[in-house]
């Protein structure tokens, strides 16, 4: 009940957003009035408005609102699991280097600067060349890509937390390492990474679109919110539907996680409890 | 003639409307140094910042005339304000570590003021810098122009604030605890050098302090505030020595002085923890190869506290007090020497020792893991004690709470929700919790108020005589130290220069360095309460 009053109309905004994403990518196959990959080529181009074709249709007159329920399906489980990948590589290697510090943050900070030195697009393309264009390879390699500037941002909070006197106590009363650091230390770098881990959300379905646009992402006919702007590129001056309800789909989405991301930041703040 | 006339000012907080400070009225004559007293929360900030209009957004102006050399500053626009500001009212603030621009050579920032005010060209402002850094005995003042903020310790900024703030000439200086975080010896010099040169240039001062010995060594007048009202006012001398209202006769009380009763009996106690020949060096800058020289900050300390006795530690900042306690708990690495209890070499990785040396932090505010609850902050070190039920956790919890003067309803709070005080008997609980025979008070009392250090330190005290244990008292606090202390050593840069009696430390000091640390002492907080009739102590 508090943490309702807490959450601030951004909050709610963001909530409603995430919500109904997650009720497309379930229910996405009972709501989406045909199917993604059906062909009607008598449709071809049907400009949104159109019986039967609500959200238009595209070249080969597949219906634009199925793609893009069934295409949120995709870019979200690929969002998350991207993100769980990055957050659990990185929060475990930035825990590890903060905490520690000497040697271990030493090897992990020069992997860990390398691979930002990279550019995690780039890193990530490399990675699906060599496994292949598909779904899940495409997680793995994201995953990869974003993990360093979790490691960075946890390494660093991290040992702003540990230098603190809560955390010394801890260690006073007599507690062991990993206890400390579980009780302690872990618990108080969930917010910075929560904004982190919400922000990055939107990253991933960005990336996602790229590599789908670059033809490496999920491989067509099957929709993502990303190669439905790619297939869309040659039509955007006859169609621009095409180009523009995706990249609808993409900010609204990236604007209601945000604003999700900063509300649990303010609601897990126990400063902000009354 | 007077040159601030500050009547029935208010200042008002939020659409809530809560009042910061009500109904304040002063006056203050040129060259006159006039003192707002009171803790914090009690509106002396936000009633200074609003002759300058320096207050936080969601402060605002509600009511009052606040009149500067016969300018209605309240009702004058912000352009003509700005000019006011820093020409003819001039400002330090607490904090010099951050009141200076880092990134901005000294010379540059103290310029600033005279080319905007009085439009001097920049060789000029270059000779009045100069002469200005001399006087107030900067080593190298030409050198000084040029060096970064970061290459002065926190007095000389202070002083270089001052510097700059006095160089316009300004009619008022208001100034804003201008010396708390300082240390003693320090805070002495700067506020030897605010006064001259205040009293050189004809300079009025608003001093805004929470600190009566200060206040009474160098205010004319006082206005004593509390909850954002003026509670008392008048001379200083008068105040202090018969104060009429009870807030402020609570404030004259709380003054540290010396426990009646003199020393504890006097039979020799066994000696539970020795340190012998301790050194402690900080690694240097790590390299990417090899190491750098590591510093020591302890050059070889000898000292013994015996079971139940209260040893006081103190020294300036930087004189390696603090690194001594952490030692003691194995915070920090001994590099040299050893440290016993009861008679064995200290061994913390043994359970039983680890639980018998605890110590209490200085800063309440970081010393507790914002996200637990005060039951189990305290409760936190019962966890280790594999023997103890649920239940049995829980009623020691509340055994200590007591003990400690926590109310029992603060258990399920948050730490953000208490203030400081109580977060600090909370942190007093979490140490004492199991207890230990070895406590180590790492100035537990200076980020507190007044009143509130007064019952802290009783407290600790009082917990002490009951349970026994041993104490580390570590303190820049002459004041707390004579308060609670069986013993007194004083450190000063890594060294212990005279270990004694609580009485012949005070009383009959040997070392120079301990004199001149009680001259200035003396000077803040006991000038007065010494020469005053002792009130009634409660």
């Amino acid at each position: 009940m508090n943490i309702l009053s807490r959450m601030g109309i951004g909050g709610w905004i963001g909530g409603a957003v995430a919500l109904a994403l997650v009720v497309l990518a379930v229910a996405g196959s009972w709501i989406a009035p045909h199917d993604p990959v059906a062909l009607d080529l008598r449709a071809r181009f049907a400009a949104p408005g159109t019986a039967g074709h609500l959200l238009g249709a595209d070249e080969f007159g597949r219906d634009i609102l199925s793609r893009l329920i069934y295409g949120a399906r995709v870019s979200i489980l690929i969002a998350i699991f991207t993100v769980m990948q990055a957050m659990l590589v990185g929060l475990t290697l930035g825990i590890l280097a903060g905490y520690f510090r000497g040697w271990t943050d030493r090897v992990i900070s020069v992997l860990n600067d390398s691979a930002l030195a990279f550019p995690g697009l780039l890193l990530a393309l490399g990675i699906m060349a060599v496994v292949g264009a598909s779904a899940t390879a495409m997680v793995i390699a994201l995953g990869f890509a974003f993990a360093p500037a979790v490691v960075r941002v946890t390494r660093a909070t991290v040992m702003s937390i540990r230098e603190k006197e809560f955390v010394e106590a801890s260690r006073v009363i007599g507690n062991a390492e990993g206890i400390t650091m579980w009780r302690h230390v872990m618990p108080n770098c969930i917010a910075p990474l929560t904004v982190l881990a919400t922000g990055m959300f939107g990253w991933v379905i960005l990336a996602e679109s790229a590599l789908s646009f670059l033809g490496l992402g999920v491989p067509p006919p099957a929709p993502s919110w990303g190669n439905m702007l790619a297939a869309a590129r040659p039509f955007i001056q006859d169609a621009p539907f095409l180009i523009v309800l995706p990249g609808i789909c993409i900010s609204v989405t990236l604007l209601g996680v945000n604003l999700l991301g900063d509300a649990l930041r303010d609601i897990m703040d126990p400063r902000m409890q009354k | 003639m007077t040159l601030l006339s500050v009547q029935d000012l208010t200042v008002e907080a939020g659409a809530a409307q809560v009042q910061v400070v009500r109904r304040l009225s002063f006056d203050l004559e040129p060259g006159k140094i006039l003192a707002l007293v009171g803790e914090s929360g009690s509106g002396k900030t936000m009633a200074a910042r609003s002759i300058l209009g320096l207050m936080p957004p969601q402060l605002k102006l509600a009511a009052g005339r606040l009149e500067f050399d016969g300018i209605d500053l309240a009702a004058l626009p912000a352009k003509e304000l700005s000019r006011i500001r820093g020409a003819r009212i001039g400002m330090i603030f607490q904090e010099p570590m951050t009141s200076l621009n880092p990134a901005l050579p000294i010379g540059r920032q103290m310029e600033e003021a005279l080319r905007l005010h009085l439009g001097l060209s920049r060789a000029e402002c270059r000779r009045k810098i100069v002469t200005m850094l001399e006087r107030i005995k900067m080593p190298d003042p030409q050198a000084c122009l040029r060096a970064y903020p970061h290459e002065f310790s926190g007095g000389m900024r202070q002083r270089i604030m001052i510097a700059s703030v006095m160089l316009t000439k300004p009619a008022l200086l208001i100034a804003d605890e201008p010396t708390t975080a300082l240390d003693t010896l320090i805070q002495h010099d700067v506020l030897n050098l605010m006064t001259e040169l205040a009293a050189e240039n004809g300079t009025a001062v608003l001093l805004i302090s929470h600190d009566l010995g200060m206040v009474a060594r160098y205010a004319e007048d006082v206005v004593v505030m509390k909850n954002g009202e003026a509670v008392e006012r008048g001379k200083t001398r008068t105040v202090l020595a018969t104060p009429s209202h009870p807030y402020t006769q609570k404030l004259v009380d709380a003054l540290p002085r010396r426990s009646e009763g003199g020393d504890r009996d006097e039979t020799p106690r066994k000696p539970l923890v020795q340190l012998d020949a301790v050194r402690v060096a900080y690694p240097g800058p790590t390299r990417l190869i090899g190491k750098s020289e590591p510093k020591e900050v302890v050059h070889g300390v000898d000292l013994t506290i015996a079971e139940g006795e209260t040893l006081g530690l103190v020294g300036a900042s930087g004189s390696g007090k603090t690194t001594i306690g952490r030692a003691i708990v194995g915070l920090e690495t001994v590099s040299g020497g050893g440290i016993r209890f009861r008679g064995q070499p200290i061994d913390l990785t043994d359970p039983a020792t680890r639980s018998d040396v605890q110590i209490i932090f200085q800063d309440p505010f970081s010393s507790l893991d914002p996200r637990q609850r005060i039951a189990e902050i305290i409760g936190e070190p019962l966890k280790l004690d594999r023997q103890l039920t649920v239940r049995a956790r829980r009623d020691r919890v509340r055994d200590v709470c007591d003990e400690v003067g926590l109310p029992q309803e603060f258990l399920s709070r948050l730490p953000h929700q208490l203030s400081g005080g109580q977060r600090q008997r909370v942190a007093i609980a979490r140490a004492i919790v199991r207890c230990p025979a070895f406590v180590v008070a790492d100035e537990p009392v200076s980020a507190l108020d007044m009143t509130v250090q007064k019952q802290i330190l009783a407290l600790i005290r009082e917990l002490q005589d009951r349970h026994g244990f041993g104490c580390l008292f570590i303190s820049h606090d002459l004041g707390a130290v004579e308060q609670v202390a069986d013993r007194v050593a004083v450190i000063e840069a890594g060294n212990i220069v005279e270990v004694g009696r609580r009485d012949d430390i005070f009383d009959r000091p040997q070392a120079d360095y301990t004199k001149r640390l009680l001259d200035a002492a003396m000077l803040l907080s006991r000038s007065f309460a010494g020469a005053a009739p002792a009130p009634a102590s409660a």
